[in-house]
């Protein structure tokens, strides 16, 4: 029996909008027809379908590991001549070759970009690429700074592995990982001038959270403990040479501590359960900012529990997080700002517009602030409402003008299309009467002020203001006369453009 | 001025401009009253009413203009020490030569020490003649990185590990008590430059003004009016103070009332003639905000294309060019308008060049660089010494000036902000004023 805070829904509850709320949050959402069959496979079957998808995960293309290969050894020599001769042309062809690989390197991490959020918006494993971007965000690194792209994309494939896995093997792989490891400095980390960047990381931002449970001597020591975790080329490499031997003082134990052993103190530690159950919780289930309910704090608590008598296995968290009561609680309708992955995905996946480019909406997701592969900080994103500015907010609307009509304003470099968009099969449920919550009479005839409901709560994650519901139906009425699917895509057009829309 | 005048009288009886700002934009505010009188917002109101209040002491109409030059510009053939022999040797095909008759020689800055300007700069040195500009020679910061991203985020965070927010964003979280002013700082272009960037303050950045809008009216034209009862409502009757539903509907009226603004405000022709660059198109904007009294106290220009590798000559002097007769005619419209007084501007490079000029006649990542400041209010004149042309770092100049202290000098004496607590530290603050400043 699960504790009370982790109560399951019970199944008889699970209907389309609850349906329609695990598809969004677990997923990027899907189409009125996808909310259909996840509701009528029944809680459990519907949440397995995202923690257990039937559908393996698609292939990743070849991707290039060498085009930003440290020099052969005759490279080296041929250099470091040209530098003891002061051989000015060899030199600069030296320079030259360079710029060239780091042309063609940047190129790289942008198909690399292209390919995920096609990955995103394509996958039948959602939740996978969704806890990915999580991992991404959380154990974050930016390719400004380590200018390799095929350590970012073998850090991806990474998180993509552990994605749903354990959280101690993917701390054990992050601290041998090069992406990591280069980003964090480790790469510099030796016994006589330890490098503390990943240790204070590990602790501040991966593991236990800003100032819970550790103090700088812990961080020194953990550096120690850390000193030799490098890498060669694509690998990882352990170079006792470089590693500090001698006996640590770590969390108040005294040994000749590794870097697996400071992973396993830490998490060790019940704190960081609980850290890593609040980012899952802001993740999934709310992100609104301040002090969280006593509810909340109730169900982050008992997930943070099961997280650690569970040996920090994810699925079975993430399963009672999604069959219970209070995710689909009313609180947490609508709690979410989505972000700039999640609302491009979702337009795409829940009312299958045309992708028009895949280049310009890489474009607008960096000018909604979420780059891939380039988080702002070690950070990661804040999420939130850091996504939401003045900025940002028409952005949002005009990707969603552009996903939906392929117009683009002529300053932004968006290439126009054309590709016809056929919105109507959104209100086929609402035609068929599928989608009424319990209790509620199915249509007698299908209005303006049902298309708009409809399209509202589809839309808007939440039973809408009826001040949206009159203004849509006004019009639609006035628009009467238009074909249905140009009204259809000028209300979906107005209904991107509320507020609310940016809710998730 | 203070605040309470604005919030507890409702005359708005402050200064003449917020009334005359009431007058105009009272007009807007009462068409919206007409179809939403009881949702109109607190955040709306305060743009508005322009209510420029922060922390106690910080001047609220003064402004920083800051004219990033991106790619490293080549400071030494942008001030050129034609009196030192060791910048001829160094640049025996781009050097530029001495102050005298014929076509493509320096302009003279100061004969003793043998300093000029780029031939082309003939705007900054009119500004320079005029008493409203200063040069600062050999700017730049410990252990250099010649990384352009990594150089960029350390002059934009004033920090030499490029982490965390901008020394802006941070001046606006340290003065404005916890609540963001709405259009504090305004950046022209794609994204909001990291300089900007608060936790509390964030920037407005658009690369024209016509971008800064809904694209959905352009569609049809019965979209205009629901869109705009839906976005210039606030928070709708029944919505949960401090919910996220109302903070994304207070930010959407924020935004309609911003984008309103902001484009009405560059439709209106400028009081002098700017040319036709594109730094010259920015500043013409911002000069355009500025005139229609708004209180943003931050803009942010950025000029790119200064990464000159290969054959920089011809290219490099068309850079010189734009900018100096897009400050001079800034300058002159900000004149014009009577706002001159009131605008600082900074200009700097993430960066200088290699002082060896490279085998395809171009130069290669620097170090230290001259900066200028434009403005009446600035001691003008050329400042701290030319680093040397032979007593380098891996064939960089030293630097002769932290761009921490110049950015101490402008919060302490210009934006009358705690320096030490923005800058994270405390940096020797330069004079950069005149007296009285």
């Amino acid at each position: 029996m699960a504790p009370p805070p982790l109560r399951p829904l019970p199944a008889a509850k699970f209907d389309y909008w609850k349906a329609h709320h695990l598809l969004h949050r677990a997923g990027f959402g899907g189409a009125p027809e996808d909310v259909r069959s996840l509701a009528n496979l029944g809680l459990d079957k519907a949440v397995d379908a995202f923690i257990e998808p039937a559908a393996p995960g698609a292939q990743a293309p070849l991707w290039n590991a060498d085009i930003m290969r440290p020099p052969t050894p005759a490279e080296a020599q041929a250099a470091q001549e040209a530098r003891r001769m002061n051989d000015e042309a060899a030199l600069e062809q030296i320079q030259r070759e360079r710029q060239r690989r780091e042309g063609l390197d940047r190129e790289q991490m942008r198909a690399a970009q292209t390919w995920w959020l096609t990955r995103m918006i394509e996958t039948s494993r959602p939740l996978e690429e969704k806890m990915t971007l999580f991992w991404h965000g959380h154990c974050a690194t930016g390719y400004r700074t380590i200018e390799d792209s095929y350590h970012m994309i073998a850090q991806n494939e990474l998180f993509r592995r552990h994605a749903l896995g354990n959280v101690a093997d993917l701390m054990f792989a992050i601290i041998r990982d090069p992406a990591m490891l280069e980003y964090l400095d480790n790469d510099e980390n030796r016994r006589q001038r330890p490098n503390e960047n990943l240790a204070r990381e590990l602790m501040e931002l991966f593991v236990l959270g800003e100032g819970n449970g550790y103090s700088e001597r812990d961080i020194k020591e953990g550096a120690r403990a850390l000193t030799g975790f490098t890498f060669d080329d694509d690998a990882f490499v352990f170079r006792a040479n470089d590693h500090d031997a001698t006996p640590k003082m770590l969390f108040g134990k005294r040994g000749n501590w590794s870097g697996d052993d400071l992973v396993r103190f830490l998490l060790e530690k019940p704190v960081a359960s609980e850290f890593l159950c609040w980012k899952l919780f802001r993740y999934f289930v709310n992100d609104a900012p301040g002090d969280p309910t006593a509810d909340g704090r109730a169900f982050v608590r008992a997930l943070a529990k099961q997280l650690r008598d569970g040996r920090y296995e994810l699925k079975p968290v993430l399963r009672t997080m999604f069959r219970s009561a209070y995710f689909y609680d009313a609180v947490n309708a609508a709690a979410v700002i989505k972000s700039p992955m999640q609302l491009i995905v979702q337009a795409v996946r829940s009312y299958r517009t045309p992708v028009r480019s895949m280049s310009a909406l890489v474009s607008a997701a960096d000018l909604m602030g979420q780059s891939l592969f380039q988080p702002p900080s070690v950070k990661g994103w804040d999420g939130g409402r850091a996504w939401i500015n003045t900025s940002t907010l028409f952005v949002r609307q005009n990707v969603l003008i552009y996903l939906l009509t392929g117009r683009r304003p002529q300053q932004y470099d968006w290439p126009v299309t054309d590709d016809a968009y056929d919105a109507r099969h959104l209100i086929a449920d609402v035609k068929a009467g599928a989608t009424q919550t319990e209790g509620e009479p199915p249509p007698a005839f299908l209005d303006a002020e049902q298309v708009a409901r409809f399209l509202l709560r589809f839309s808007l994650a939440a039973r809408p203001h009826q001040s949206r519901v009159d203004a849509l139906s006004a019009f639609l009425r006035q628009n009467d006369g238009a074909a249905e699917n140009d009204r259809l895509i000028a209300a979906l057009a107005l209904i991107s453009a509320m507020p609310e829309f940016q809710l998730c | 001025m203070s605040d309470t005048s604005h919030t507890s009288s409702p005359g708005f009886a402050g200064t003449p401009f917020s009334r005359r700002l009431f007058l105009e934009r009272g007009l807007t505010l009462a068409s919206m009253a007409a179809t939403v009188p009881q949702f109109i917002q607190q955040s709306a109101l305060g743009m508005l009413m322009s209510t420029p209040y922060s922390g106690n002491g910080v001047p609220t109409d003064r402004i920083l203009v800051i004219v990033q030059l991106g790619g490293g510009n080549d400071g030494l053939n942008t001030v050129i020490p034609y009196g030192d022999a060791a910048y001829y040797n160094a640049r025996p095909s781009l050097g530029i030569g001495a102050p005298g008759s014929g076509a493509g020689r320096a302009l003279e800055l100061d004969q003793q020490r043998g300093i000029g300007l780029h031939p082309n700069l003939t705007g900054l040195k009119s500004l320079l003649d005029d008493g409203c500009a200063s040069v600062i020679q050999g700017v730049g910061y410990p252990n250099p990185n010649r990384s352009h991203f990594t150089s960029m985020d350390i002059w934009q965070t004033a920090r030499t590990d490029g982490q965390g927010n901008g020394w802006l964003g941070r001046y606006f979280d340290n003065t404005c008590n916890g609540t963001p002013l709405p259009e504090g700082s305004i950046a022209i272009g794609r994204n909001a430059p990291l300089a900007l960037v608060g936790d509390i303050q964030k920037p407005i950045a658009f690369e024209s003004a016509d971008l800064f809008r809904w694209l959905g009216e352009d569609l049809h034209a019965s979209l205009k009016q629901p869109y705009d009862a839906i976005n210039r409502a606030g928070a709708l009757e029944g919505t949960g103070a401090g919910t996220q539903t109302s903070f994304l509907m207070r930010t959407a009226l924020d935004a309609q009332v911003a984008s309103e603004r902001i484009r009405s405000a560059v439709a209106r022709a400028p009081l002098a003639p700017f040319p036709n660059s594109d730094l010259a198109r920015q500043l013409r904007t911002i000069s355009a905000m500025i005139r229609d009294e708004m209180t943003t106290r931050v803009y942010y220009a950025t000029m790119s294309g200064f990464d000159t590798h290969a054959g920089q000559g011809g290219p490099h002097g068309n850079l010189m060019q734009q900018l100096g007769d897009a400050l001079r005619a800034f300058q002159n419209d900000l004149t014009a308008q009577g706002n001159d007084g009131r605008v600082l501007t900074l200009c700097f490079s993430e960066f200088g060049r290699r002082v060896r000029q490279n085998a395809s006649g171009g130069t290669d990542h620097g170090t230290a660089a001259p900066l200028f400041l434009v403005g009446p209010m600035v001691r003008s004149g050329v400042f701290s010494e030319h680093p040397s042309l032979v007593d380098l770092d891996q064939g960089d100049l030293k630097f002769t000036v932290d761009f921490r202290s110049i950015y101490a000098g402008i919060l302490a004496d210009w934006l009358k902000a705690p320096a030490d607590a923005i800058l994270e530290g405390t940096f020797r603050k330069a004079a950069l004023f005149r007296p009285g400043v």
